[in-house]
Formats: structure tokens, sequence, C-alpha cells
């Protein structure tokens, strides 16, 4: 057994020599500027082995044969959130998500998963995310779910409340989703009235257009209201997020060179994402398909195009907004903020509605818990995170509370829930909530 | 690896959840902000309060276990690495905030309070505490005493030493000594708090510390000076401090430092030219106005190109903090920073920068310098590879060159940083040999053993002394 667990360290350890960038290791100086930005590190009583300088360094210590790529190694990279909040603080410029990315990809490839979770993983990675036909035919079964009655059932029954962690409450809070026939029918493209201002080309994402589509919608018609044209190209597919971070990569790059190929054909200025954790990959498309060369310029040229929807609205402007008096408060979505690097216009678009108080809350920039799938698989770490973040919101006494990705807006819902403030507290998409202040500001 | 007679006795006072050896553990605490200096503790311990490092002290003590006190690991001096293994000792549970007291003016602090959050904490009151390194986001006031750090504001108003008034230490026999108190006058017996700031964990573990605070300026301004060279701003330095003028901040940094600080900081910075000033004056607003005045004219009187004034305190604020971020964005540049703080008397400050331009001509490295300008505080830095072998003896030997250079202007080999394990070969060339005896015997009187923080401060060996040529 121990030969065996041997044999799989040193495989690892092979792998991890191989790949792994040691100049970006080498690059990390350990001046320890990223630990005051890293959530784990401060949940954790400041263990530095829960820091990205600590990471960084066990990832080197692998690399240099200084350390068994163990259980224990696996467990802190694990528990990192992903939320890249260490980058904006690095001053030397270390691109920790990407040593991150490429160290559990190498990880799970050596991982030998139990057969559940074999079947689980490929089911979800493989069979669903990539087909957004798919995508649509689950979201439908959770349509059924919640129009038929059952939910009500379930929810009376507290049957849920045997599952781990939060799921139960999870269950609660999904938003209701579109039936499968609005599902179907999507727009392709779409011309403002009067002066075209931006040629733009809208990347749908699979969750957004499933179980956020209303989302989408509030999208779409913030852009023409700004006066952009709008394409929405129908051979798009998942950005692959949720594979890169998941130690997937090659299902990530199958998909994003599918979404390459999608999007060049469409002549624009932009390509707009509406979920801070899709275009932080988007953006990054080139990095991800670094090593290929038939595909490196043309995923540079993709990458240079995506922006947020905010940035772009920002830009082109939108119509007079205004809304019934409330306080709104902003959590950023990590990747929109520290990949994107966009965490300025979702405020400057708030603060130019009228009728209500912006109040920034303690800590706005930091991660919510969500990152990903990680509030299912790190609930533990995931709970103590949100509920942190309910205080800070508590202080601010706002009853609105933005985001700019969906697993945030699930997570702030799931906070919001867990306080039991559900009926004075609303968690909205930013895009929701302009489309709701231009409409308001027309009446 | 421990004894497992020791593992046990310690487990036994702070508790399984206090005490780590794990590999990844004793990975993560084998290093400090040093570049080149790696080695691996024997175990990690995290105490709750003083009693529980009496204990671990004597045990330790009497199983003759190194002891490593560490704060934050950003020190830049080695002087954290575990380099002969044994224990490191974490404070991360001894980090309250003790008591602010308003009539006497100070504070009381354990040594796990982070700098930053401590400043923030007395300003509330309308308070200040002045040391200010520039890792003070995360370094820690314990580690900041025992390495009597200094930062931006060492220029007007002094370095940790000058702000500590007390001390509790437990000394390397388990005994607890209180030293100094809330009192500005006291000549009872040697001074020892002076001697524990600063000891870099050789003498004992320091506990708590009461800190000296002062009122907080009433205003402040900065402003921006850009000159066509490093020598140029050098000598408006010196024309500053000749005119009898000291501002609370007067740092500079050359054309590379600046290229790399805007790339990470993006706040606008002058990349084109040579060198700039940043300057900063706090106090009475008269005073302040009438003092930029003036800096602005020696500026100008000393061929600056141009003179930039923040116009807001958060403009102001971004240009310092920009400042204090230099070290790790040269680290853009190469894969290895190597960064000292040689320190001159302000008076040579434009001939020491000079003579470390030739000296990385000579030695084909490349240097870039920045530094506390004001008080004679220079950090150049070099970009290199630790894997070019050849590359790194070379850096070596310009350092070395560095050192002798300042000593011979009257200065020392490290003004804030240290002496750790880094500088330690350098010692005696400061000190002189018998300095450097003098200082074992005080350590070997409070340490018979050893035990406190070994391998540091003192070397086994001097190095050659370089003669520089002139």
């Amino acid at each position: 057994m121990t030969t065996m667990k041997q044999k799989q360290h040193e495989a690892i350890t092979e792998e991890f020599k191989e790949r792994m960038d040691y100049d970006e290791l080498m690059n990390c100086m350990r001046c320890g500027f990223c630990l005051p930005s890293c959530p784990t590190y401060g949940e954790t009583g400041q263990k530095e082995a829960a820091s990205p300088r600590g990471r960084i360094a066990l990832m080197k210590a692998v690399v240099d044969g200084g350390k068994a790529p163990d259980e224990d190694f696996e467990r802190q990279l694990n528990l990192c959130l992903g939320c890249r909040a260490c980058e904006p603080a690095c001053p030397s410029g270390v691109k920790y998500g990407h040593l991150l990315e490429e160290a559990r990809d190498i990880l799970n490839k050596h991982k030998k998963h139990s057969l559940p979770v074999k079947v689980l993983r490929y089911s979800v990675f493989s069979g669903l995310f990539p087909f957004q036909n798919r995508m649509r035919n689950v979201n439908g079964m959770l349509w059924l779910y919640q129009q038929s009655g059952v939910q009500k059932v379930v929810q009376k029954t507290k049957v849920l409340n045997l599952l781990p962690g939060n799921l139960a409450t999870m269950e609660k809070i999904l938003p209701v989703v579109p039936s499968p026939k609005e599902m179907k029918h999507r727009p392709t493209h779409i011309k403002p009235e009067g002066q075209v201002k931006k040629k733009v080309a809208f990347f749908s994402g699979c969750l957004m257009d499933t179980m956020f589509m209303k989302t989408n919608d509030a999208t779409l018609f913030l852009l023409e209201k700004a006066g952009c044209e709008i394409v929405i190209p129908e051979a798009q597919n998942c950005c692959g997020a949720l594979h890169a971070h998941s130690g997937e990569k090659e299902q990530a790059r199958q998909l994003a060179k599918r979404n390459i190929e999608a999007f060049e054909r469409a002549e624009v200025d932009y390509i707009i994402s509406n979920a801070g954790g899709c275009g932080a990959l988007l953006i990054e498309y080139d990095h991800l398909l670094k090593d290929e060369p038939d595909w490196h310029n043309r995923a540079q040229a993709f990458s240079k195009k995506v922006k947020d929807i905010s940035a772009v609205l920002l830009e082109v402007g939108l119509p007079r907004m205004k809304l019934p008096e409330q306080t709104i408060t902003y959590q950023d979505s990590c990747h929109l903020r520290n990949v994107m690097n966009a965490g300025g216009p979702p405020r400057q678009l708030l603060q130019m509605i009228e009728g209500i108080q912006y109040k920034e809350m303690k800590n706005s920039d930091r991660c919510c818990g969500s990152a990903g799938v990680y509030n299912m698989i790190q609930p533990e770490m995931s709970t103590q995170i949100i509920d942190e973040k309910m205080s800070d919101v508590k202080v601010t006494e706002a009853t609105t509370i933005v985001t700019a990705n969906p697993g945030c807006l699930l997570q702030m819902k799931l906070g919001v829930e867990r306080e039991g403030l559900t009926n004075t507290v609303r968690s909205v998409h930013i895009v929701d909530l302009l489309a709701e202040a231009v409409q308001y500001g027309e009446e | 690896m421990l004894d497992k007679l020791v593992k046990q006795k310690l487990i036994s006072i702070v508790g399984k959840d206090n005490f780590f050896d794990s590999e990844e553990d004793l990975v993560v605490y084998s290093y400090d902000a040093t570049p080149n200096f790696q080695a691996m503790p024997d175990a990690v311990i995290r105490p709750r309060q003083t009693k529980e490092i009496q204990e671990i002290v004597k045990i330790c003590n009497e199983f003759k276990v190194p002891i490593v006190p560490r704060g934050s690991g950003t020190n830049l001096c080695a002087g954290t690495c575990p380099l002969e293994g044994g224990i490191v000792l974490l404070f991360t549970h001894m980090n309250n905030i003790l008591e602010i007291d308003e009539e006497n003016l100070t504070v009381t602090v354990q040594p796990g309070v982070i700098t930053l959050d401590l400043i923030n904490a007395v300003e509330e009151k309308g308070l200040f505490y002045p040391p200010d390194p520039s890792s003070m986001k995360i370094s820690t006031i314990g580690g900041n005493i025992n390495e009597n750090s200094g930062g931006l504001r060492g220029l007007k108003y002094g370095v940790t030493r000058d702000y500590v008034m007390g001390l509790e230490v437990v000394l390397p026999n388990g005994e607890v000594i209180r030293t100094g108190g809330k009192l500005a006058k006291d000549v009872a017996g040697y001074d020892f708090t002076r001697l524990m700031v600063g000891s870099e964990g050789t003498l004992g573990v320091i506990t708590e510390a009461i800190l000296k605070l002062i009122p907080i300026p009433e205003t402040k301004k900065t402003m921006l000076a850009l000159f066509d060279n490093l020598e140029g701003a050098g000598a408006a330095v010196q024309s500053i401090i000749s005119n009898k003028i000291i501002p609370a901040t007067l740092e500079f940094l050359d054309q590379g430092t600046l290229e790399v600080v805007e790339d990470f900081a993006k706040i606008g910075l002058p990349t084109e030219v040579g060198a700039v000033l940043l300057i900063e004056q706090d106090g009475p607003r008269e005073i302040v106005e009438r003092d930029m005045k003036k800096m602005a004219e020696i500026c100008e009187q000393s061929h600056a190109l141009s003179i930039q004034v923040a116009q807001t305190v958060e403009e102001g604020l971004a240009l310092t903090t920009a400042r204090r971020a230099a070290l790790s964005a040269l680290a853009r540049k190469k894969p290895t920073t190597i960064l000292e703080d040689a320190t001159v008397p302000r008076s040579k400050i434009a001939e020491m920068v000079q003579a470390i331009n030739e000296i990385a001509q000579k030695y084909e490295v490349e240097i870039c310098t920045f530094g506390h300008a004001g008080d004679g505080n220079l950090h150049p830095t070099c970009m290199t590879d630790a894997r070019d072998v050849d590359e790194i003896h070379r850096v070596e030997e310009a350092f070395a060159e560095i050192f002798a250079k300042a000593i011979d202007l009257g200065g020392t080999i490290t003004g804030e940083h240290g002496v750790g394990v880094m500088k330690s070969p350098y010692l005696a060339w400061k000190l002189g040999e018998e300095g450097v005896s003098a200082m074992k015997t005080l350590k070997f009187a409070f340490d018979p053993h050893n035990i406190m923080n070994p391998g540091k401060m003192f070397a086994k060996e001097t190095k050659k002394r370089v003669v520089v040529q002139k």
C-alpha cells in the first residue's frame, strides 16, 4: 500500500517538475504582501500553509523534491477559494491562479476517484456543461420540480435537511427557472432602434442562459437601450471555468476552442460577459491555449475583445436610471475584480441610479465563499466566510445586495436565508437592478 | 526531529491544536522574505500566553532545542529562518491591543498585533505611532521590535527603538522580566529595553510591549520632485537637510524602480525620468505649507525637472503606498531579488549613490536603488537569478564592496533590516572583532545554551574585508 502511494507521489512529483512554471514559482519573493488579502489565511487564524505565499512554497517544495504531494498538500490546495485576491495585492505580479490551476490539474489527473465520484465528475464536466441542450433539459426538470408542486411538498417534509452542508438551504434559494419552451427560443441577433454605437457579441453562458435566463434578457435589454447591435452566436458553449478550476484543463481547452470558433466569425467590438466567473476565463483563453501554436493567436484575438457588461454599459452610456428609495451595497465578484480588473464600473453604475443610497460595505472585495463549486465541496469554510460577510452587510443596513456573478448571487441569497432576512433583504444581479432602474426611470 | 519526550511535553503545554510538525507545516515555516535562505524547523508551536512561553522556553533550555520567534515572516535578513532547526514560535494567538492609555500616551500590545492595525487603532483616538516599515500591513509589532524596524517616517520621527518604553520578556532560563514602563524618565539599572529592541530574537522572547504615542499631526502634504538622475536627487536631499528642514518623509526611487512600481500600482508615476524624490511634510498647516514651498524651491535650485504636488490626501497616500511596494515590485524583473540596506550619513548620500552605480558596472550586475534618502538609508536591490551561480557570486562581491564603501563613508552594513544570517559575515567590519566579541559575551550571559535563534547575528567566520579601490 505504502509503496503504491509512494509510486503515485513520485509520478505526481515528476509531472510537477515537468509542468509547473518554475519561473513563476521563483517570481514569488515571499514578501508576504498577499497575506492580508487571503480569506483562508485570515479564517484559519493566520496559518501560513493556508496563504498564497505558503501554497506557492508548498508547490515549489514539491517541484524541488523537498515535499511529497500527499493528502495534506492536496487538502491545502483544495482549501484555496481560487478568488485570486492575492494577485492584485502582489507587487511582483505572480500569477497565482495559473499555478493553482496547473497544480490542481496534475493532482486530479493522478487522483483515483471512487466510482460514484468518477461517474458524477464525468457526467457533470463531460456530459452536462458542454452541451447547452442538456443544460436546458436539466433546468427543465428543475422547472417541473418547482412548478408541479413537488417542491412545496418536499420543503414541507424537510426531508432535504438530511443533506450535508447547506444543500437544503441551497435548494430553497434557487431562482424560479424559466420553462423549457422559453429556454428554447433565444434571440440570435438584435438591432437597436436608432444609431448603432457599438457592435457587440454576447457570451450567454450555460447557466446564465438557463437558470438565470431573466438576467440574460435584462442584459440584452440594457445593451439595446445603450445603442448596441448584439450578435449572439448560436454555436457558443460553456466557458469552461468550472472545468479549469476543478483540474479538468483539457476539457476547458476544448470548450475554449469551440467558443473561439463561434465568436471569431462575428466581427464585433466587444465580446460581452455578464458573469465575472466566465469573463475571467474568457479573458485568459490566451493563457489557457498558450501551448497550442495553432490556437494561441486566435485565443489572443478573442481575449482582447472580452469585456464585462458593466464596463461596456459605462462606456456606451445608459438612459436615466431611477429607483424607489433604498440602500444598496455591492459585493465584488472576485474574478471580475481580481482577474478582469473591473471592480470599478459596477460601483460607478450603481451610484448613477437616482433615488438610492449607495453604501460600500467593509471587505466588499473579499470572496463570499461561493467560489464556483467551493460552497458545495468545502461547506465548513464557505459557511464561515458567508456568515462573516453577512455581518458586514448588516452594518450597511442595505436592503439590496448587488453582485455580478451567478455563484455570488446564490451565495448572497444563501447568507440572507441563513440570517433569516429573506423578507427584508434582496440579492440581485447588477444587470437585473440596472434594467429595473432604466424601466423605472422611463415611467 | 524533536525528541519524543520533548514533543510530548510541548503538547502538554499548548495542546495538540497548537503544535504542528507535519511536513506541510515545516515547509511553510522554513523561510521568510530573504532570498536564498530556507531551513526546516522540527516543529511549529502557537502559545496562547506568556506563561506557556515560559514553560516552552524552560523545556527548550533543558533539552537544548533552538527557538525561533516569528511574526509574519517578512524580514529581510533571514532572521526568522530556522537555520538550526528547533521550534518556530508563532504569536497568532497573542495578538491583542491590551490598552491605549490616553493619559500617558502609551499603547500596550501583545507581540502578534499587526503593525497597521495598531497604527489605525491609535489614530482613531487622535494619536500617532510613527514607525511604518513598508511591510506594516503584514508585519507584527513583535517582529518590528526584534528587528528594530525603520520606515518611511524615520527621518523625522525615528524608528521602532524610539517608541518602545517597556517590555515583558521571557529570558532563556524561563524567567520573566519587565523592563522600563510608562515612564518618560527611568534610569533604574541597565537599559534592557534598548538592548532587547533589535536583538533579533537572540536574547529572549518578547511577550508584551508598552509603546510611546504622540499626538497625530494636524495635516500632511505630499509631493514628487523629478530629476535627471539619482545623483541629482541625492544632492537635493543634502541641500534640504542642510537648509534645516526635516520632512516627515524623503524617499527616492531611481528609474528602474519607478518603472516596476508603476507597472504594479498604475497611479501615473513618471517613468521617463532618472529619479524622483517623494517628499512629505506633516504638522501644523502653516508650517507644512512653508516647508513644502521651501523644499520645492530647493529642488528647483538642484535642477529638478519638475515638481508635482499631490492634490488630495488620497493621492498622497497612493504615492507612499506605491513606494512601499518597491522591493516586491522589483521582483517583476528577475526571479531573484536581493536587497540590501547599507546606510550612510545623510551628507554622503550622493557619493554613496554614485559608488553603487560604479560597483554595479564593475561587477556587471543590475542594481536598482531606492530608499529612505532623508536618513541615509539606501536600498540597492539586485535583480538576479539564484540559478545563475556565476552571477550570484558577482552579486555577493558587489554587495561586499557596497558594505565596505558604506563603512568607509562612516555608515553601516544595515540600517533597518537587521543582521540575521545574511549580514553576519560582515558584522565585524562595522564593529570590529572586539565589538563582536563583547556582544557575544553578552549573548552567552543571557543564553548560555545558545537556544535563542541560533546562527543569527554571529557568523562562524567573518568575510574577508574588501579593499575599496579609490
